[in-house]
């Protein structure tokens, strides 16, 4: 499992190298390459998560290492998914960046193991992680599509072209495809609540219990919500839309990290190192 | 051996006054390159003339004689006076020929640096001088190598990047505002020469309707008839302003046509969708506050400039390296025009034999492994004098006169069949 999860670490790397090469020489070829390192990359990646599940027999979500390979293998694969329908290259590098820095923190942390394996074998357990780290996954790329919207229109509007105008998109292509990943994060996020619920109420009798977790997520969840809605209904769009996907995006994370490190609650469980 | 001299002027050396009065139309083309060819001390000649330049390349064995004919040429063809005409001209020799012609096709001499017409048009002198058979061996060649060259500076650098004109700057900008052009709505909104070309620009990306508001209206219906559009009243811009995606507004109007407080309001009724201000006009139509509103991006005639101003400075980085890969291709040109003579051709020939010769031997004594170190010795020797016999005849062909009158054309068509040329 070892060497899977180091050559995981050295592909993604060398493909952000590669992007990093591309962002400033704007080289198709290896932009080409860069791409085909971050599948390579993403390729070992899985097996690394199938061979962790078949040796332990679940889903490796049962501490910090194993929930932190999980979410960078699906931020990859989501932003995979998307490439194909966005041409938005660039992105590349965010998401290489991404999924390099989790690996890195993850092979920097000890395996823990599982309590009782039980737990991490339900079905809506499983549906639950998947669907929920989708959703970090499209609500982090939509952060980073807003992060590069800012720089694009921040280009246009001084009218001062700098670093970023040739590089990045247009402003219309970033803004749609932001709110293609919100749109998908958003349904993931919910179908993930719903599971998580279902499964709190096997285990413990309640779908809700005013757990810290809960709690935050809740609040993510309405945040998006808001996000949403205001596209539908008031035209939200463009700068606005973009300084939302980070805003979201930092409370996100404060969700997924803050809460378990910080404030105690039943999904400590998946974060211990 | 032939030398190569360049004899021309340009925008940097010569007024417009004196660029117009010696270009040679393409009806004069044929009659120059004519009488150029006629000129006893010239062997090849290739002759191209823009509005910016006139430039005559050609090979010759006697080069003083040369380029005075091809000056007193121009100034008799054109009738104008010679001394005059001697100070605009400069006149290069070997090498510096070579680079300079490469740089005019890779547009590195251009006057807007990285302008992809001249490519075309040093290829039209090429043809118009291929027809007349005024060009040979050199000149073909170094044509057709400036093409290759001109090819990997466009394709290496970044020369061509980055509109330098209004209506490709507009264009640049509007396509990092939209996805795409295609199917986006335009608002023209007065008329001028500028705005036209800027709206056929448009065009050509497929936009969607054209709007057009003139204070005239029949003016107005005369201009929406030539881009296919509809004609709609003065009043009615903002109206307007909700559907369209590009505004391009040229009149001749002493206030804003367009006010903040209507935008603001025109942006409600579009969800935030954006759109794209383009004012050509001076004093302006748009009021540059509308600018601050969220999704409303106004670029007036001086930012379109820096924005043109701007790509010249990247352009003007970029020939850096344009200039880096002529340089290189002037030292190989150099390297096939000094092969091509008699020595350096039969060593080359020695060579490649030699090496097809070792090559097959070695892969001969590789199966033979009972040979003892005599036996090795004796097959190397034959190998010699198998060689040596083959290029006996070669060899007494090239160093004869028998061809003389032609010798760079046998050479380069043994180098041709045994594959020994370097130029690429």
């Amino acid at each position: 499992m070892a060497w899977l999860f180091y050559t995981t670490l050295i592909v993604y790397s060398i493909s952000l190298i590669g992007y990093f090469v591309y962002l400033f020489k704007q080289n198709n070829q290896i932009f080409k390459w860069s791409f085909f390192l971050l599948i390579l990359g993403f390729l070992f990646h899985t097996a690394t998560v199938i061979y962790s599940y078949v040796i332990t027999g679940y889903i490796p979500a049962n501490d910090l290492k194993g929930t932190l390979l999980i979410a960078g293998w699906i931020i990859t694969g989501t932003f995979l998914a998307f490439q194909h329908k966005f041409q938005f290259k660039i992105l590349g590098i965010y998401t290489a960046f991404l999924s390099t820095l989790i690996i890195l923190i993850a092979s920097q942390l000890q395996d823990v193991p599982a309590e009782s394996k039980n737990i991490f074998n339900s079905f809506w357990l499983v549906s639950h992680i998947i669907t929920i780290f989708i959703g970090y996954a499209a609500f982090a790329l939509a952060g980073g599509a807003g992060l590069f919207y800012l720089f694009q229109e921040k280009a246009l509007k001084q009218k001062t072209k700098g670093f970023f105008f040739k590089r990045l998109p247009s402003l219309e292509l970033i803004d749609n495809s932001g709110y293609a990943f919100i749109t998908v994060g958003f349904t993931t996020m919910t179908i993930g609540l719903i599971t998580g619920m279902v499964y709190a109420h096997l285990i413990w009798g309640k779908f809700w219990s005013w757990d810290p977790k809960e709690v935050w997520s809740g609040i993510t969840w309405l945040l998006y919500a808001a996000l949403l809605h205001g596209r539908v209904s008031g035209g939200w769009r463009g700068k606005k839309a973009a300084i939302m996907a980070i805003v979201g995006f930092v409370v996100l994370l404060f969700t997924f990290f803050g809460v378990n490190l910080f404030l105690k609650g039943h999904h400590g469980e998946f974060t211990k190192f | 051996m032939n030398d190569i001299i360049l004899i021309g002027l340009n925008h940097n050396t010569a007024p417009v006054e004196l660029r117009e009065c010696v270009s040679f139309s393409d009806s004069d083309n044929d009659e120059a390159l004519k009488t150029l060819k006629d000129l006893p001390e010239i062997d090849e000649v290739v002759l191209f003339s823009t509005c910016n330049r006139v430039e005559i390349l050609s090979t010759t064995k006697d080069k003083p004689g040369a380029i005075e004919s091809i000056i007193k040429f121009i100034s008799e063809y054109h009738r104008v006076d010679i001394n005059s005409l001697r100070d605009h001209l400069y006149i290069y020799k070997g090498d510096e020929a070579v680079r300079h012609l490469l740089r005019v096709a890779s547009s590195l001499d251009s006057m807007i640096i990285g302008e992809p017409q001249v490519f075309g048009q040093v290829k039209e002198a090429y043809n118009a001088a291929l027809s007349k058979n005024s060009s040979g061996l050199i000149l073909n060649r170094l044509l057709q190598y400036a093409f290759s060259v001109a090819k990997r500076v466009r394709n290496e650098t970044g020369i061509g990047d980055g509109a330098v004109s209004i209506s490709y700057a507009a264009v640049e900008l509007g396509s990092k505002i939209f996805h795409e052009l295609e199917g986006k709505h335009v608002l023209l909104i007065g008329a001028g020469e500028m705005a036209e070309i800027a709206i056929e620009h448009l065009i050509s990306h497929k936009v969607g309707s054209i709007f057009v508001a003139n204070r005239t209206f029949d003016r107005g219906v005369d201009l929406a008839k030539k881009f296919n559009g509809t004609a709609i009243r003065f009043e009615e811009i903002i109206d307007y302003i909700e559907k369209t995606d590009v505004v391009i507004s040229s009149t001749g109007s002493p206030d804003f046509v367009v006010t903040r407080e209507q935008v603001k309001g025109a942006m409600k009724i579009r969800r935030n969708r954006p759109i794209f201000f383009i004012d050509i006009a001076v004093p302006r139509d748009i009021d540059p506050d509308i600018n601050q509103l969220s999704n409303v991006y106004v670029y007036d005639i001086d930012d379109l400039k820096d924005t043109i101003n701007e790509n010249l400075e990247d352009r003007k980085k970029e020939s850096i390296k344009g200039e880096r890969i002529v340089d290189e291709a002037v030292i190989q040109f150099n390297e096939w025009r000094e092969s091509l003579d008699i020595k350096p051709t039969l060593l080359a020939l020695r060579k490649k034999i030699q090496s097809i010769a070792e090559n097959e031997i070695e892969k001969t004594l590789k199966s033979l492994d009972n040979l003892s170190k005599e036996d090795y010795e004796s097959i190397n020797r034959m190998m010699d004098s198998f060689i040596n016999k083959i290029l006996h005849d070669p060899t007494l062909f090239l160093k004869s006169n028998e061809f003389k009158s032609n010798k760079s054309l046998t050479i380069d068509f043994i180098q041709k069949i045994f594959n020994l040329g370097k130029l690429k």
